[in-house]
């Protein structure tokens, strides 16, 4: 892996950083990045106000937990179908993957947003640079990259909401349907890039992502190894994953 | 980080079933051998039942575990996996370890609840050739899928649909796997993945009539939970 390229130039502790929100929030005074991204979850706070607000027929923990979906599906697609209409950046035999991929991405966008009706977020404006830190729609191995570390934390994500969703049966089972294909194409993505589709402890080739994998080694339970480990995908809170969201959100919008 | 209730159960000394352990689910277990379930179909002498509530659930989880790592054991003592390329005798390693693990972490949390031992036959499997192989493999990946996407609201104690959370996103990823060897980019094509872009989520019901060509043991599930 190259470098130089992939993360150019990115600072090696940036996404360490921003993938903390307390740490963040401790460093507001250090980096304008870090500020975006500290008032991040202010502005989570707001819109999850705003839903309650005008929360209809759906009790009010699970619309916010669907506008927690939505958002991280708002993400995913916008980073596919950018990537997609970029030309020369995604080679000809890999579109294959990366096509289905952006529509189921957008087929849950639908959904939820249909769900959701009135009560639906507002779609955050991204920024897949991480504030000019990544250049993924320029170089195709951070593309890659940015796509795994999307997949397996979307897996997570829906893992650690499930509960939060046993009240309402069509709504828990609609989130594991989305929940088991975004593994789908995690394990792809991953093994596109010539990693294994399954998570070794909490392994990354990219260091920078290293939130993303935090806790997948627990072997709950069994004899620890790295089967064990890789036996069992863990989940993640929402605030862990607003955290890592949060680097390619635009706040105050 | 707080430990997870099965950590704790490894911890413990007493060794009981986390079903009794978690003190939530002393209804179910006394529903397995109680009058409770008077009115639901008893299994025929010699055969299995499932049994009731979240641990009938969990056993039917144990059962399709049991399933895919018995086929994966004979898949790796055959003459295709023998002769196959490293890459992919490295996929099904991988996949025949992690599924001997859910079944092992399956049977040690249901304890006494769990059921016997099943037996289970695959003379429609040809081991010797790649795509009968690979062609069960994906079949029995999907369907697990399916089984565990299907199963998540039949439970009623939040730490069992976690661990069935832990445990389907593993197997989709191998679903991706296998099917992308028999086919490349099918890892999520439109046969399992529908136009919402939504996995299957098949009942209990249809997923043992496609594992019953397998299972020896007769198996039945008429008291497990359907709501």
């Amino acid at each position: 892996m190259n470098d130089k390229t992939i993360f150019g130039g990115l600072d090696p502790e940036l996404l360490e950083r921003v993938t903390s929100r307390r740490n963040a929030v401790g460093r507001t005074g250090k980096m304008a990045g870090a500020v975006a991204l500290a008032s991040m979850p202010v502005m989570f706070g707001l819109m999850a106000r705003k839903a309650f607000a005008q929360a209809g027929g759906l009790p009010q923990d699970i619309i916010n937990v669907l506008n927690f979906a939505l958002t991280l599906e708002y993400l995913e697609n916008d980073y596919y179908q950018t990537g997609l209409a970029t030309g020369g950046l995604i080679p000809a035999a890999d579109r294959a993957v990366f096509e289905p991929i952006a529509a189921h991405e957008a087929a849950h966008v639908a959904l939820l947003e249909g769900v959701l009706g009135a009560n639906k977020v507002q779609k955050p404006t991204f920024d897949f640079t991480a504030s000019g830190t990544l250049d993924p729609f320029g170089d195709y191995a951070t593309f890659q990259a940015l796509a795994q570390g999307f997949e397996d934390a979307g897996v997570r994500a829906y893992k650690g909401q499930a509960t939060a969703l046993m009240a309402n049966d069509d709504i828990l089972t609609t989130a594991l349907q989305i929940h088991s294909v975004e593994a789908r194409h995690a394990s792809a993505v991953r093994r596109l890039r010539g990693q294994k589709g399954w998570i070794t402890g909490n392994q990354t080739d990219v260091p920078q992502l290293q939130a993303i994998y935090q806790g997948e080694e627990a072997a709950n339970g069994t004899a620890s190894s790295p089967q064990a480990a890789e036996a069992f995908d863990e989940p993640l809170t929402m605030d862990q994953v607003l955290a890592v969201a949060g680097s390619f959100i635009v706040a105050g919008v | 980080m707080e430990l997870n209730f099965l950590d704790r159960l490894a911890r413990s000394t007493s060794r009981r079933t986390f079903l009794q352990w978690s003190g939530v689910t002393v209804g179910v277990m006394a529903l397995g051998c109680s009058d409770d379930s008077g009115s639901g179909v008893g299994p025929p002498s010699g055969a299995v039942d499932l049994g009731t509530g979240d641990t009938g659930v969990l056993n039917y989880a144990y059962a399709l575990e049991q399933l895919e790592a018995a086929f994966y054991t004979q898949v790796l003592a055959g003459a295709y996996f023998s002769g196959a390329a490293a890459a992919e005798q490295s996929i099904l390693t991988d996949i025949r370890n992690h599924e001997v693990i859910h079944r092992d972490f399956l049977k040690a949390a249901l304890g006494t609840g769990a059921i016997a031992d099943l037996e289970v036959s695959f003379t429609s499997v040809n081991f010797a050739d790649r795509a009968s192989v690979l062609g069960a493999a994906r079949a029995f990946e999907d369907l697990g899928v399916a089984a565990y996407n299907g199963a998540g609201k039949l439970l009623t104690t939040p730490d069992y649909l976690v661990v069935a959370g832990k445990i389907v996103s593993v197997e989709a990823r191998h679903a991706a796997a296998i099917r992308d060897l028999l086919q490349p980019a099918s890892f999520a094509a439109s046969d399992v993945v529908n136009a919402s872009g939504l996995d299957q989520a098949k009942p209990p019901s249809e997923v043992l009539a496609a594992a019953d060509v397998y299972i020896t043991t007769e198996v039945t599930a008429n008291n497990l939970p359907t709501t």
